[in-house]
């Protein structure tokens, strides 16, 4: 399970990379990736959106399942990653480049969680599950 | 009826045997017996075959069959092939339940895929999912498509069917989208006025052609004030239409709805009928309900399967785009059957007999003081005038066993829409129209 020190986490297994403390880059982890297994469709936001941490913004759909994306700071989009569009795939192949969206003019943010404490978080869900 | 016969008493007895309990009483042990019925439930006792469908037959005997129907408004008399009722009598196709288990359901499966396949060559859409309960809950459907972050509003056409009309409302004031009615303007959709209705709110428009009246609409202006506005176009069509109209895909409608009905099945007084939806590449992912899939299996050969499944509210749940669970497949079968038998040919022509005789009619009857109310266009319905009282005109038709055309209400009153189709003879409209002449002096 690749879990980089350098991000900061979401409980909804969702990372994120500030540039800044006003912007940051947000994508879906390892973990998340390898739960969700071969994705075939994302629904991405526009540039111009705003997103609401807590809220969804997006949601990727595999093979079994569509599940929400979760926002976690409040913002605008600047950007969201059109490639995905033709290729999810990307997701499941390298979830760290795979970014979803960059957010620009944040104002606000979840409770985010270390790599440690993310590691940790990931262990006991796993734990629960079996 | 081969493969279904019910236990016997010996097989019961070695079915508890084998899972260790002596009465079929056993297997509710885990419910409490305070909740437990005590008593035989209040029904009368069961009639034999014999008296159960002399019962039946006497309730339908009360339906009149008219030998005549020169009646439309939704619901077509067309003919339907032997052969349609031979294969959906099959009891493998009769009685079978959902296909979700592919394994054991290639043959429902293959048979839904090729009503999807007829039902996009017929709209001249990309992608049909393996329908809804009507046309109506279509339509319904296909503006709840339309749904985007700001876009709350459905603008319906006042042209389409009235029914029609009242099943989006249901479902609009369900899923929390407004309805604005476009206003007519002699019996066709007001274009003008629809320029001035849509903006950045609107999600969609639905209109159908031909229209409730039988009109030919200009779905061309229509669909670019649409597009221009950045909204989606549901088109409502007539399965036969389509043979020669102008298809749904043609106009560049991003979502093709109608009721599949004239597709092989009877009137049936209003069901169960067959809702088609069809839609652009684009749209695929936002159609409800069941969409089947051709694929390969393991050693390489085409096999069939439920697909797109993760968007279906029993696995989305509340955050699904319809909260419809089931398909009319027998219906889809009819449909999948009659356009196997006519063929493409066949449809075309069923569809240029009915424009003609319809032509035909509304000549006759404008000679004898029925003239028609619109002078444009129309498919094979069209509206008159009643030089009488309409409701004594249809009382006198059906003393002669036919079905006059449909007396209208609202604006129209007074007012009568004909149909006709391939079914109608020209003595048959010769007779009514004779007939009719002395309708005048009721």
């Amino acid at each position: 399970m690749n879990i980089p020190k350098n991000l900061k986490y979401t409980k909804s297994h969702e990372w994120v990379k500030f540039d800044g403390e006003t912007t940051a880059t947000v994508g879906l982890t390892d973990y998340a990736q390898s739960e969700l297994g071969d994705l075939v469709f994302v629904n991405l936001p526009e540039a111009g959106d705003t997103v609401t941490a807590g809220e969804a913004f997006s949601d990727v759909e595999s093979v079994k399942a569509v599940s929400d994306v979760y926002a976690p700071v409040t913002g605008t989009v600047d950007e969201a990653n059109a490639e995905l569009l033709d290729a999810p795939e990307k997701i499941n192949a390298d979830p760290y480049e795979a970014w979803l969206v960059k957010i620009e003019d944040i104002t606000s943010m979840e409770e985010l969680l270390t790599a440690e404490e993310y590691e940790k978080f990931v262990e006991e869900e796993k734990a629960q599950k079996h | 009826m081969g493969s279904f016969v019910s236990v016997t008493p010996e097989e019961e007895r070695e079915m508890l045997r084998k899972i260790g309990a002596d009465r079929l009483s056993d297997l509710f042990s885990g419910i409490p017996e305070e909740l437990k019925l005590r008593k035989e439930l209040s029904l009368p006792d069961g009639v034999s075959e014999m008296e159960a469908e002399k019962i039946v037959r006497k309730m339908a005997g009360k339906n009149h069959v008219f030998q005549s129907v020169f009646r439309g408004a939704g619901a077509y008399r067309h003919y339907i092939p032997a052969i349609v009722n031979e294969v959906i009598s099959k009891e493998s196709f009769l009685t079978a339940y959902t296909p979700y288990q592919a394994e054991i359901s290639q043959g429902i499966l293959q048979s839904i895929f090729e009503y999807q396949t007829y039902i996009c060559e017929l709209t001249g859409m990309d992608v049909s999912n393996a329908c809804v309960y009507d046309g109506a809950e279509a339509a319904a459907e296909a503006a709840a498509m339309c749904r985007e972050k700001n876009r709350n509003v459905m603008l319906v056409s006042e042209t389409a069917n009235p029914f029609v009309i009242s099943v989006i409302r249901t479902y609009c004031f369900g899923n929390g989208m407004e309805v604005r009615l476009i206003p007519e303007k002699n019996y066709r959709t007001d274009t003008e006025a629809l320029k001035s209705m849509v903006n950045g709110e609107t999600a969609g428009v639905y209109l159908q052609n031909p229209d409730y009246y039988g009109s030919l609409e200009d779905v061309s202006a229509i669909g670019k004030i649409t597009h221009d506005a950045g909204a989606k176009l549901i088109l409502g069509v007539n399965p036969i239409a389509s043979a020669v109209l102008k298809t749904a895909g043609e106009y560049k409608a991003d979502i093709a709805t109608g009721e599949g009905q004239p597709l092989g099945m009877p009137l049936s007084f209003g069901g169960p009928y067959l809702g088609f939806m069809a839609a652009s590449k684009e749209n695929m992912r936002k159609l409800p309900g069941r969409i089947v899939g051709e694929t390969h299996d393991a050693n390489g050969k085409t096999g069939y399967v439920l697909t797109l499944q993760a968007r279906e509210q029993h696995i989305r749940r509340e955050k699904a785009g319809s909260n419809i669970c089931s398909n009319e497949a027998l219906c889809a079968l009819c449909a999948g059957v009659y356009c196997s038998a006519m063929g493409p040919e066949g449809i075309r022509k069923a569809a240029r007999s009915s424009v003609s005789k319809a032509h035909y009619l509304s000549d006759k009857l404008s000679e004898i003081g029925f003239e028609r109310t619109d002078q444009g266009d129309f498919f094979h319905e069209f509206v008159t005038k009643c030089p009488s009282d309409a409701e004594n005109v249809m009382k006198l038709l059906s003393d002669h066993d036919i079905l006059g055309g449909l007396p209208l209400s609202g604006k129209h009153r007074g007012e009568i829409l004909w149909c006709c189709t391939e079914m109608n003879g020209r003595a048959e409209m010769d007779e009514m129209t004779e007939l009719l002449k002395e309708a005048k002096k009721c």
